[in-house]
């Protein structure tokens, strides 16, 4: 097996899934020759020419609006909208089109072969519009797919999986993590399943679950806590929309206790909608109340990140609180 | 790369602004109202056969329209949109097509459907959301679609077909396919981001789409002069280096020539084409709108002069390709078919519960069929409030 980062995962992912399909094309700004501003799909137009991967102009509408055409005429894009923070203008065409062109169409026509790849989260010192995480908005509409991989090996099982997979996917990558995280891949092709979480470590005593780049918070603080005597099970969620609620809830009823973390601000992010399901299937397993530590209500500050942040000691203190209720 | 683009510019030392009308558009006309053609106007290619056709599609449309609006104010149908005035425009792009081209349109262009070939019924079904409604009863009334036609599924957000319309016709080109996308819009949806959006997209990515503005005056109640100040939707076009001509829309001949002409352009060049066709809204913008609230009787009353049909009709008859009797005929029979037409549509079922939960994801996910079942459960113990669907429920 390789040594690869997250980025090299990742572009290997869309190497595999160009070698495989003709109609499998790759675009977004600075997509092209330049490789993206993360190098993400470094070599590919090399590869496979500069009708199949481009630079787009800069219009996120226009990228997502294009590639659901490509999608409904039966090719396979995966579109990069360069940050996460910047996939707004083309909300209308994920929220309105992407996700509803199968329902509204009676199956006549769909864009199920359409993945938008976006890099979000903080960490970087990016400040308000280089940080958001903004699966929340995404997963209030049906229709879609949302995917958030951890490191580089679930990164490129979960991407070949995205583009496979016969439903819109939106492909959260936590920019963090990109060449921080490095590990071992497999050359060849695998696919990870969507819709499944995965229990990443097995405890007794409390449930702590994140996805993405906040995993690694997650499991600093699960350290602390054993130091305590506290065994913590660790679970990594991958698949935001749809959730796989029973691993969580079989989790929960095991251990009685739950503590969700997310890089998001706290009101209305999906750590909010586990809590409300999982107190309904869980409710007189409970031992103390769920709790959520997440970013704050406001937007994502750029000198005091660090106070902000869902951090390891934060995490840490809330499983001690739940622990002890 | 092209930096150098402007060195051919002249320079001048004294600043020089250019006017936003300085670039004069010409517009097409072919067919004179009286059903003469202008002298020197260059025919598209039409036989008998193909004229009929077309001017069938525009009687049919035409009685639809007014048999619906009827239908609606006796409370049959929620909703309709009718295109009284403007018909040529949708009928005629799709008579300039070959039957592979993908046709996007906005919501005013069942007339393109038509002359595809969507049945009565197809009409039917969709508008009354019964169980056979290929769209399965999800959407408003003239919300059609098509597989089999190539007609994508209308969609209500306004503009959101024009850059997807770029996308499929690059896809189409990559493949190699021998068609070319058509996208119709008005004038009112060129205001949307995804109007600029999806214009330059295609213009940079080359894509063989036929950007087809419905110029029709009206925006529901915002005339033209409150949508833009610029020349039209044309200048648009021309602003984005896209290949544009603005033609008569109640002019069937020349909206069927422009088509023609750009089909081939398209295909040859892979190139988008802009067409600006200048109609007017006679009717009103929906079943839901009163015209009579922004603009005058008068002003009506000038348009009708100009109703594209008749045009044709005189056309045809002036080539001895039609006569009176095929006129009352045909007219006659079209309203006696959508009447009843309405009748089958209108007792047929409404699609079953489960079309609740498909078609959100290629298959129904967990927590989708856990609440359909929830919900069934419902319906059993309450089964009068839900008389559609109580009774099916296994």
């Amino acid at each position: 097996m390789a040594q690869m980062n997250l980025l090299q995962a990742i572009n290997n992912a869309l190497d595999i899934a160009m070698a495989e399909n003709d109609s499998t094309l790759c675009f977004g700004e600075d997509v092209g020759h330049f490789g993206g501003v993360f190098r993400a799909t470094s070599g590919l137009q090399e590869k496979y020419g500069k009708a199949r991967c481009f630079n787009t102009p800069l219009v996120e509408q226009g990228i997502i609006g294009f590639a659901n055409g490509l999608a409904a005429q039966g090719s396979r894009p995966v579109a990069e909208i360069q940050f996460a923070d910047y996939i707004f203008p083309a909300f209308d065409q994920i929220v309105n089109e992407s996700a509803k062109f199968r329902y509204r169409s009676g199956n006549e026509f769909n864009v199920g072969q359409l993945t938008i790849r976006t890099p979000y989260g903080g960490g970087i010192a990016g400040g308000l519009y280089h940080s958001q995480s903004p699966e929340a908005y995404f997963a209030h509409t049906p229709g879609l797919k949302l995917v958030v991989p951890r490191n580089p090996y679930q990164a490129k099982g979960l991407l070949l999986a995205s583009i496979r997979d016969d439903n819109p996917v939106v492909f959260f990558e936590p920019k963090r993590l990109y060449r921080a995280s490095v590990g071992e891949v497999p050359e060849e092709d695998y696919q990870l399943p969507l819709g499944k979480a995965e229990v990443m470590q097995q405890g007794s005593d409390i449930t702590l679950l994140a996805w993405g780049a906040q995993l690694e918070i997650v499991e600093k603080a699960a350290e602390l806590a054993a130091n305590d005597g506290i065994s913590c099970e660790i679970i990594d969620l991958r698949t935001i929309l749809p959730w796989d609620v029973e691993t969580v809830a079989n989790s929960v009823l095991k251990t009685g206790r739950l503590v969700i973390s997310q890089e998001a601000p706290l009101t209305a992010g999906f750590a909010s909608e586990i809590a409300a399901t999982v107190q309904s299937e869980c409710f007189l397993h409970l031992e103390s109340p769920i709790a959520r530590v997440c970013g704050m209500d406001t937007p994502y500050p750029l000198a005091l990140e660090k106070e902000y942040v869902a951090d390891h000691l934060k995490i840490y203190e809330a499983i001690k609180q739940s622990v002890n209720y | 790369m092209n930096t150098e683009i402007y060195k051919e510019s002249p320079v001048v030392h004294q600043p020089a602004f250019i006017d936003g009308h300085s670039v004069e558009i010409p517009i097409l006309k072919i067919l004179q109202q009286d059903g003469s053609v202008y002298d020197g106007a260059e025919l598209p290619e039409i036989d008998q056969d193909h004229a009929v056709k077309i001017y069938k599609a525009l009687a049919f449309h035409r009685v639809l329209d007014e048999r619906m609006v009827a239908a609606q104010r006796q409370g049959r149908i929620s909703f309709y949109m009718a295109a009284l005035g403007e018909e040529a425009a949708s009928v005629g792009g799709a008579a300039g097509l070959k039957p592979q081209d993908m046709i996007m349109a906005q919501y005013r262009e069942q007339g393109a459907l038509i002359y595809r070939g969507f049945s009565l019924e197809d009409f039917m079904n969709q508008m009354f959301s019964n169980e056979k409604d290929l769209g399965k009863g999800r959407q408003m009334p003239i919300h059609y679609g098509s597989n089999e036609l190539n007609y994508m599924t209308i969609s209500s957000p306004l503009g959101t077909q024009i850059p997807q319309a770029s996308g499929y016709a690059y896809g189409q080109k990559l493949q190699g396919k021998d068609a070319v996308t058509i996208c119709y819009f008005g004038e009112g949806a060129a205001s949307e981001g995804d109007f600029h959006a999806g214009l330059n997209m295609a213009a940079v990515h080359q894509a063989p789409v036929i950007f087809f503005c419905r110029n029709n005056g009206y925006a529901i109640s915002t005339p033209s002069d409150e949508q833009y100040v610029g020349n039209g939707i044309a200048s648009r076009g021309v602003g984005y280096g896209i290949k544009t001509i603005r033609i008569d829309g109640n002019d069937i001949l020349a909206v069927v020539k422009a088509v023609q002409f750009a089909r081939e352009y398209a295909l040859k060049e892979n190139k988008p084409m802009i067409i600006e066709a200048m109609s007017y809204r006679l009717g009103a913008h929906s079943t839901s709108d009163d015209p009579s609230g922004y603009r005058t009787r008068e002003e009506e009353a000038k348009w009708q002069a100009h109703d594209p049909i008749l045009r044709m009709k005189n056309w045809m008859l002036a080539q001895s390709w039609w006569d009176e009797e095929q006129e009352t005929a045909l007219f006659e029979s079209l309203r006696e078919q959508v009447l009843a037409a309405v009748k089958v549509a209108e007792k047929i079922d409404k699609p079953p519960v489960e079309d609740l939960v498909t078609d959100v994801y290629d298959q129904v996910p967990a927590h989708l069929q856990a609440q359909l079942d929830s919900l069934k459960t419902h319906i059993k113990k309450y089964p009068d409030s839900y008389p559609f669907t109580a009774g099916r429920i296994k």
